[in-house]
């Protein structure tokens, strides 16, 4: 009943876990919710992706606990491990998954994030994948030594260049360098290994790279930006693009918009792989899976995460507020000054004073209190349904290129997966839609990439 | 005050093919192997499988080399390596017992990015995590990073004085650094996670702090993105092979390792340690461990003859901060009880040839220091910190005080 695009071969659904993150939309007052610290837990999710045959696992990074009204913000889940450090735990209690981390390129060092992923695709035999991100505010720089001085024009540019600079490093080696030949004493075919020299306006760096190059050449490399610039970094370096464009109408044009970016670059539309990140409720029927999203939904929206999330649309102290009350009847307060800090979504109220208008009519027409309107205008679940629905609808929108996959996000720690890797995988393999072993062994096989071309050599061979 | 019925504390320092320059050459290395998780995972459970406290691993932000000023571009030597901390965090999920110790740079790097890893590697661990801050005096690791001011040539001439003023300017930024990393892993007290269903807190903000520390080269806020780690403070290692080092080793580790090569040194070097930690107002019973490299065969002259082997090999005699121990396990041992006698409450090996002196500490050396009562015959639960007998510090932060 899926309609292929004519003439074309099934295509293949892609399937990643998302470690529950630091939002509301991760109810950790469920009964069942685990740490979000403990080995055990990102163990948990890890092997039930893996054991659905997920492409990778996939885990954010945090710089700075969030705050808002000038205190912590403590409503959400607050703590996070570093991603590299879990993510080789990781690679020692999974054997084919791949291991996907947001690492920023403002708070680090090309030097040393780049021996850090070589280190990581080879630790884990070539499943290593890096979200790269940018985080500009001198909020989360007074954190590090290196400060928020990053003028937001130079953002794009430096990332451009801070990866450039990643793949000169790990290009350094060609990977036939090391022979280590017992009889004759030769451990390096040649003695210039590792050498490079970057010089531009962000970074002016030489010297020789530490690490050989690793089983993947490098790690996958995942963009996440939605602007003109992002989508085009992304259709100029990514390999994969995570994308928010859930829906069946706004994916498929975001879809064709970065595929058809790729020709200018000398690349196929299948050497990017698009994957927005989706939520689902899933019950034994429709009729159940529909209540229990309503019911999650009250759960991500508590009566004191009502007033927060308010507050960050109206810029302003709404504490007195009822939230079983109406929206406030003022505009929000314009300023550059927010109220919440080190939050990435805030600034995705382009237009508050019109977003809020727009809650207030709904909430007037709806006779909708304050919380019960943003459980309806946040939150809902990409998919909600049996186990049935949902595999139809994941694989109708993966045929229909919407995307090629999602990035699931369950709202539960650690076991929120566990259903849709029992249900609903099966029914994806059914449909011929899914994998029913892995085929490779790296996560550049998972995502039907083809292997990276060996460099030429940045060190050429002397009569070589 | 004799100290040899107190049972030794044993470390072993994991670096390449072990610390010979040829020590790959040997049949029993496995130099295609030591970029693969394989190769570390089989290092760290054998020396679990001897009970060891703990093992380092070795690191840096530059290739390995023979010169103290930049590549040396040779061929005939082990060239390229792995991040420390990750290769630490991928054996952890594989190991039970044994402590891991990775090295950091801290001169390049961030102490916040360093703190929050070795939480991590705490617990993934389960309480096993440490951590050796190493300077990077380099200068080909200026270029690398681009950050500083280069700093010439000068460590070529060590008696240059802009050489001795270069180091203890590092040094004390190191100590800022692990200032800093030590009071971000006490920003979050034990208890700041609640999770308060009634009024939908996760966290007691209270109970988790800024830390605030302004010093000479940078500024860190916190409080840590990372919740306190299991032991509280993971166990901070450190080398001191001279005066700067050792008065920063003193002020700033839980484990101090030297290199003296007679017991008068040590008694010297374990003196002014104390001191300098009494002068840093610094309690507790913490430990100063005496660094070896060490080969071991069956026999003596099956010992002289291997190391002779890996001489000719390098064509130049081997050299090190470190004394250098060629004989058999029960040589070794009567070497380290007699040491042990200056004051020095464990050692570090550094295994001449991996796997091979690995195996030989844990299948000759243990069993003889057991049978002297010297070294455990099982291990206890607990974490890293209790296997050294450091207690779980009071957090500098708690306000609660204890329950």
């Amino acid at each position: 009943m899926t309609g292929s695009t004519a003439g074309r071969p099934r295509k293949q659904v892609h399937l990643a876990a998302h470690f529950p993150g630091v939002n509301n939309t991760t109810v950790w007052s469920d009964p069942a919710a685990g740490s979000h610290i403990e080995l055990e837990s990102f163990r948990h999710l890890a092997q039930t992706a893996e054991r659905g045959l997920f492409d990778f696992f996939f885990l954010a990074e945090g710089l700075r606990l969030r705050e808002q009204g000038g205190q912590i913000y403590d409503l959400d889940v607050v703590g996070r491990p570093d991603t590299f450090t879990v993510l080789a735990a990781l690679a020692a209690v999974t054997e084919r998954l791949g291991l996907a981390g947001t690492i920023s390129s403002t708070f680090n060092e090309p030097y040393e994030v780049a021996r850090q992923f070589a280190t990581l695709d080879h630790l884990s035999a070539g499943r290593a994948a890096w979200n790269v991100v940018t985080s500009w505010d001198a909020f989360t720089g007074e954190n590090f030594r290196r400060g928020g001085f990053l003028p937001k024009d130079e953002r794009y540019s430096r990332a451009q260049h801070f990866l450039d600079t990643a793949f000169e490093l790990f290009d350094s080696w060609r990977g036939d360098e090391i022979v280590a030949d017992q009889e004759t004493g030769e451990f390096l075919l040649r003695p210039e290994v590792g050498t490079f020299a970057h010089h531009d306006q962000h970074f002016d760096i030489s010297g020789g790279f530490t690490t050989p190059r690793s089983p993947q050449g490098r790690p996958v490399i995942f963009q996440a930006g939605d602007s003109e610039e992002g989508r085009e970094f992304a259709a100029a370096t990514a390999d994969a693009i995570f994308t928010r464009h859930g829906t069946y109408d706004a994916g498929r044009a975001f879809y064709s918009d970065v595929k058809g970016r790729l020709e200018k670059y000398g690349r196929r539309p299948d050497q990017l792989v698009v994957l927005p990140a989706s939520t689902f409720a899933l019950g034994d029927t429709d009729a159940d899976a529909e209540e229990l999203a309503r019911e999650v939904r009250f759960q991500q929206v508590s009566p004191a995460t009502a007033i927060k999330l308010a507050e960050q649309l109206w810029n302003t102290d709404l504490s007195d507020l009822d939230p079983d009350g109406p929206p406030p009847s003022f505009d929000p307060v314009v300023s550059d000054e927010l109220i919440s800090l080190g939050r990435a979504s805030v600034r995705m109220h382009k237009d508050p004073v019109a977003t809020a208008r727009a809650w207030r009519a709904r909430a007037e027409a709806e006779h909708l209190s304050l919380r019960e309107l943003i459980v309806e205008t946040t939150n809902r679940q990409n998919f909600v349904g049996s186990a049935r629905t949902i595999a139809e609808q994941i694989d109708h929108f993966v045929q229909e290129d919407v995307c090629d996959g999602f990035i699931l996000v369950p709202h539960v720690t650690p076991g929120g997966l566990d259903r849709f890797v029992d249900e609903v995988v099966p029914l994806l393999q059914e449909r011929g839609s899914f994998r029913t072993a892995y085929e490779g062994t790296t996560l550049r096989d998972h995502l039907g990439l083809h292997p990276l071309p060996v460099p030429s050599g940045a060190t050429a061979e002397v009569g070589g | 005050m004799t100290r040899t019925n107190r049972p030794l504390h044993l470390a072993v320092a994991l670096d390449g093919a072990g610390w010979h320059p040829t020590a790959w050459r040997l049949p029993s290395a496995r130099p295609r192997d030591l970029l693969s998780a394989g190769y570390w995972v089989d290092l760290v459970r054998r020396a679990e499988e001897g009970l060891l406290d703990l093992v380092t691993f070795e690191d840096g932000l530059s290739l390995q080399s023979t010169s103290r000023t930049g590549p040396d571009h040779r061929t005939d030597e082990v060239r390229g390596r792995l991040d420390a901390v990750l290769v630490a965090a991928r054996v952890a999920p594989v190991t039970s017992r044994i402590g891991l110790v990775p090295t950091a740079t801290v001169t390049h790097t961030e102490p916040f990015h360093v703190s929050k890893a070795i939480a991590t590697l705490d617990f993934v661990s389960q309480g096993r995590g440490g951590w050796r801050p190493q300077v990077s005096a380099r200068p080909e690791e200026v270029a690398h990073f681009g950050r500083r001011e280069a700093w010439g040539d000068v460590l070529g001439d060590p008696d240059d004085p802009a050489t001795e003023a270069l180091v203890r300017d590092l040094f004390e930024e190191a100590g800022d650094a692990v200032e800093v990393v030590r009071r971000l892993w006490d920003s979050w007290e034990d208890d700041a996670e609640i999770r308060d269903v009634a009024t939908g807190r996760f966290v007691d903000r209270d109970k988790l702090h800024y830390i605030d520390f302004s010093g000479r080269s940078f500024s860190v806020r916190g409080p840590s993105i990372t919740p306190r780690p299991p032991q509280g403070q993971p166990v901070v290692v450190a080398l001191a092979h001279a005066e700067v080092p050792r008065t920063f080793a003193a002020r700033s580790a839980d484990v101090v390792l030297i290199t003296p090569r007679d017991n008068a040194t040590a008694t010297a070097q374990v003196d002014e340690i104390v001191a300098a930690r009494r002068a840093a107002g610094r309690e507790g019973t913490d430990h100063v461990f005496g660094d070896l490299v060490v080969l071991l065969d069956d026999d003596q002259a099956r010992a002289d003859a291997r190391w002779a082997q890996l001489e000719a090999w390098a064509g130049r005699p081997y050299t090190s901060d470190a004394e250098v121990y060629v004989g058999t396990p029960q040589g070794l041992a009567d070497l380290l009880l007699a040491r042990a006698e200056a004051g020095l409450t464990g050692f570090r090996l550094r295994p001449t040839a991996l796997p091979q002196d690995l195996d030989a500490v844990v299948d000759g050396l243990v069993p003889e220091l057991q049978r002297r009562g010297a070294f455990r015959t099982a291990y206890d639960d607990g974490t890293l910190r209790d296997r050294l007998g450091l207690e779980r510090p009071t957090n500098r932060y708690a306000t609660t005080g204890a329950h």
